[in-house]
């Protein structure tokens, strides 16, 4: 196997306690992820695992306490200020909540120039970039001056997107990209990441509590619990032939749309499972 | 809140954070406000006679004409002469730029200090913001008037520098203000995706930062203006600040009152620009703060509107089933005020039953209404919202239009909710105990050790491991999972016979949503309970309900048994929320052969 895009070797993040002198608690006891370019690797876990947590370290968004991070071949887990900030070229990310990762104030247009500026781009040719992306996420090109509160949740996801692919990075970080969407909406910005990938080349770390919408996009899943990764491996193995006791929890507890199905499914779940603690 | 509300909220929803729309309509906005029209037209007048005082007076006012001194109004002396006699007319212009001027000097101090401060610290943290916030609180601790008098008895008579430390003392209101919204602003997403982007610290502040402090920044400095005011004015009056002869409003005010005996006009001027200008820029400061921080107002109704919106169309009942005893909802509309008064329906002719023993699941994507059809079986729609037709029995009585005393005696004995967000719906200051043990008395009259048994018999009904430790515990320190198991168990604390849940498990990792569904699945069956289960997931719908109702845009699009609906739907929509589960895909017979595989 070719050097990986990015691989993450054993990182650990911890917080401050609450309160003076408390010890600080550890949220990542030492991960190891490999993500090769243009491919997707799914991240799956349940609240409090430390899913996001590791997102947000490659972002440089928390601050990394032991392990390393290397980028392209460069470590790239303690750089700070102007040497991150050039690092938003290659790495971007797509967070959960559409509402909130737009500023309200800000229109699309000013949204999506930002990243555009950050790296010294003429106004001029900002504003051709932005009609560009805008037309590539499928929304109308007078979406540019209007503000976020005229979209709905999927399109602003959409415009979210269209941020991360602005400046043409190597690698997004998905933090839940479509748990905040409805069912019908989530399909159709999962085909535009897929699209993207497919047009760019671009790699997804996705990260999502969901196992089936990690399984539908990635090419590698790891499920990590309580700060550590307990599976690895394709997604098909992983997802159906799960190894660890935790995956096939998650997988038989996710119910199924089907009622028949379900209904085995529910017993599977009981005999493997019925008392034991999560 | 529910998702059509968001949508209705939108149009009318601007608030302090989405500052530029609202910039646009401030001036307007503000001058329609009464209050905020009367505060800018005296204040304008103020500092418009304070520019132009030598050209709307004759005399300097300085000039002393002591043979005229306590001398009438008359031509040249619109308002008579003082003491010693100067214009008191002239005296009240140029004393307004004194004072006024002082007061600026005092605010421009405080802003220049507090604001760029609070930003670093509330933005960078760390060192700068211990640092900071000590010595704000340091400024906060001394006495304002005790300070400026000590600095007057070392600087001498000069009203500019006791303004300026005026101004030192006045930073920590602007400083704390800034501080704490960008502290709650540094955390939102956006901040962190203009990280991301590479924006540097400063043009992350400039964009998204300052955008946000900005009305609560205008609204802080009329109040702390009416302050500087008040103050200067105050030393001016004990005599501390400048000589008697630089005219100032305080100044003028302690010469009327020392010979407030001989002509009690002196003081009725200065008095009553003071109290003008004070009375102005505090209402300018309310009024600024309704329109900057409007956060949709109350819908204005009148009164003939108010009538047309109360009533309640009746139901169409010809050629509809039988209806259920248990809940039985016919021809349901539900309607919104709009700010204009017209009204908006959210939820159109919508006919539903719940049986005995049954669990109904309402699935919709966001803004379908099936929150609104549940809070409206619970009568608890939100302000604004009402059935404005159609008819709800629960347990055979008709709820539509029910006093409140009537609903809360239904909703002890008969219906209880299950709300979406466990955690908040748990009072954090209270412990487990107490939430659920509160409402069995009120509900039931028990005594606090009735109350307490029966409080630990729900907690083990809904397959709390250890109730007693739950019991004693405070909602953070329990997880969402258990959270829920709990409303669960004060839900049925009622021994209901309906229970409505809304999106009960949306909010929880898979595998907790597995438990918290086996028990809501056994205690419908152990106690016979009818449940409508409001839920966006087809598959807790598959795993859960015996009927399904299924809801776009207000409207009731398909329902019938699960089995039917969830495996050979007849309408489009349905068909369309199924193909777009990314589980196993549409086929159902290649979803049981997968899930089969899933098992092994």
């Amino acid at each position: 196997m070719s050097e990986p895009l990015l691989s993450v070797s054993g990182l650990r993040v911890s917080f401050p306690g609450a309160g003076w002198r408390a010890r600080d608690h550890e949220v990542l006891h030492g991960v190891d992820l490999r993500i090769e370019a243009g491919r997707t690797h799914g991240l799956v876990g349940g609240s409090g695992s430390g899913k996001t947590t590791l997102g947000r370290a490659i972002l440089g968004l928390v601050p990394v306490a032991g392990g390393t991070i290397t980028f392209d071949g460069h470590p790239i887990h303690a750089v700070g200020g102007r040497r991150r900030r050039r690092l938003s070229r290659d790495i971007q990310v797509i967070f959960q909540d559409p509402f909130t990762s737009l500023n309200p104030s800000l229109t699309i247009g000013d949204t999506l120039a930002e990243p555009l500026l950050a790296q010294h781009r003429s106004a001029r040719e900002a504003r051709a970039r932005v009609a560009a992306l805008l037309d590539a996420v499928a929304l109308p090109a007078d979406a540019m001056g209007r503000l976020p509160r005229e979209f709905s949740g999927g399109q602003r996801q959409r415009i979210a997107i269209a941020r991360a692919l602005a400046i043409g990075p190597r690698l997004i970080v998905c933090d839940e990209p479509v748990s905040a969407l409805d069912l019908t909406t989530q399909r159709t910005v999962l085909d535009l990441l897929q699209e993207v990938q497919r047009t760019t080349g671009v790699a997804y770390l996705f990260v999502s509590h969901d196992l089936a919408v990690v399984r539908h996009v990635s090419d590698v899943v790891s499920v990590i619990r309580r700060g550590e990764i307990v599976e690895s491996g394709p997604a098909a193995q992983v997802t159906e032939r799960p190894q660890h006791p935790y995956t096939r929890r998650l997988l038989l507890s996710a119910p199924v749309a089907d009622p028949a199905a379900q209904r085995v499914r529910r017993e599977a779940y009981r005999r493997e499972f019925a008392g034991t603690e999560t | 809140m529910s998702e059509s509300l968001q949508v209705l909220a939108e149009p009318g929803g601007a608030t302090a954070s989405s500052v530029p729309a609202v910039r646009r309509g401030v001036l307007r906005r503000l001058v329609r406000n009464p209050l905020g029209l009367v505060a800018a037209v005296v204040l304008l007048v103020v500092v418009g006679g304070a520019i132009a005082a030598p050209w709307l007076t004759t005399h300097a006012p300085e000039a002393a004409d002591l043979r005229n001194a306590f001398g009438p109004a008359g031509p040249g002396h619109p308002l008579g002469l003082d003491s010693a006699g100067r214009d008191i007319w002239s005296r009240l212009l140029f004393g307004a730029r004194n004072t006024l001027g002082g007061a600026v000097l005092a605010l421009v101090v405080a802003m220049a200090l507090g604001i760029p401060a609070g930003l670093v610290a509330g933005y960078a943290g760390r060192w700068f913001d211990a640092v900071a916030s000590w010595v704000v609180n340091l400024l906060m601790a001394l006495p304002a008037m005790i300070v400026l008098l000590a600095a007057r008895a070392i600087l001498g008579p000069t009203v500019w520098a006791l303004m300026i430390i005026l101004g030192v003392l006045a930073a920590p209101s602007f400083f704390r203000l800034v501080r704490g919204i960008v502290v709650n602003v540094r955390h939102e997403l956006y901040v962190d995706s203009a990280r991301v982007s590479g924006l540097p610290p400063w043009r992350i502040i400039g964009r998204h930062v300052l955008v946000v402090v900005r009305a609560p920044i205008i609204i802080q400095i009329s109040l702390v203006a009416g302050v500087a005011l008040g103050l200067q004015a105050g030393l001016e009056f004990i005599g501390v600040g400048s000589s008697s002869d630089l005219p100032t409003w305080g100044g003028m005010l302690n010469e009327g009152f020392q010979f407030v005996q001989r002509d009690r006009t002196l003081m009725l001027w200065p008095g009553l620009a003071l109290g003008l200008t004070s009375a102005a820029l505090v209402l300018l400061g309310a009024a600024l703060r309704d329109v900057l921080e409007d956060r949709g107002t109350d819908p204005v109704v009148r009164r003939r509107d108010r009538a047309a919106q109360r009533a309640v169309a009746p139901a169409v009942l010809d050629g509809k089933a039988e209806r259920s005893p248990l809940l039985s909802i016919r021809s349901l509309a539900v309607s919104y005020a709009l700010p204009d008064g017209s009204q908006r329906e959210v939820v159109h002719d919508v006919d539903l039953d719940v049986h005995p023993g049954e669990i109904v699941g309402l699935v919709g994507e966001s803004g379908s209404g099936k929150t609104q059809t549940a809070f409206s079986a619970l009568g608890i729609l939100p302000y604004g919202g009402r059935v404005s037709r159609g008819s709800i029995l629960v347990d055979g009585q008709e709820v539509v239009g029910l006093p409140t005393a009537s609903w809360r005696r239904l909703r002890s004995q008969v219906v209880s909710y299950v709300p979406q967000e466990p955690m908040s719906n748990l009072d954090p200051s209270f412990t487990v105990g107490h939430q659920l043990v509160e409402p069995i008395r009120a509900a039931t009259g028990a005594s606090r050790a009735q109350a307490r048994a029966r409080a630990l018999d729900l907690l083990r009904s809904v397959e709390i491991e250890d109730p007693e430790r739950t019991f004693r515990a405070y909602p953070h320190e329990i997880s969402g999972g258990m959270a829920q198991r709990v409303l669960l168990a004060g839900a049925m604390s009622c021994d209901p016979r309906l229970l409505i849940a809304d999106e009960p498990t949306t909010a929880l990792d898979v595998t907790v949503q597995a438990e918290v569904l086996e028990v809501l699945r056994r205690l419908q069956q152990e106690r016979g309970l009818g449940v409508l289960l409001v839920t966006h997931s087809l598959g807790v719908v598959a795993d859960l309900c015996d009927r399904v109702v299924v809801m776009q845009d207000g409207r009731i699009v398909e329902s019938g048994p699960v089995d039917l609906v969830l495996t050979a739907p007849r309408e489009p929509y349905t068909r369309r929320l199924l193909a777009a589960v990314l589980d196993e895909g549409p086929p159902p017979a290649v979803a049981a052969g997968r899930a089969g595989q899933g098992e092994r």
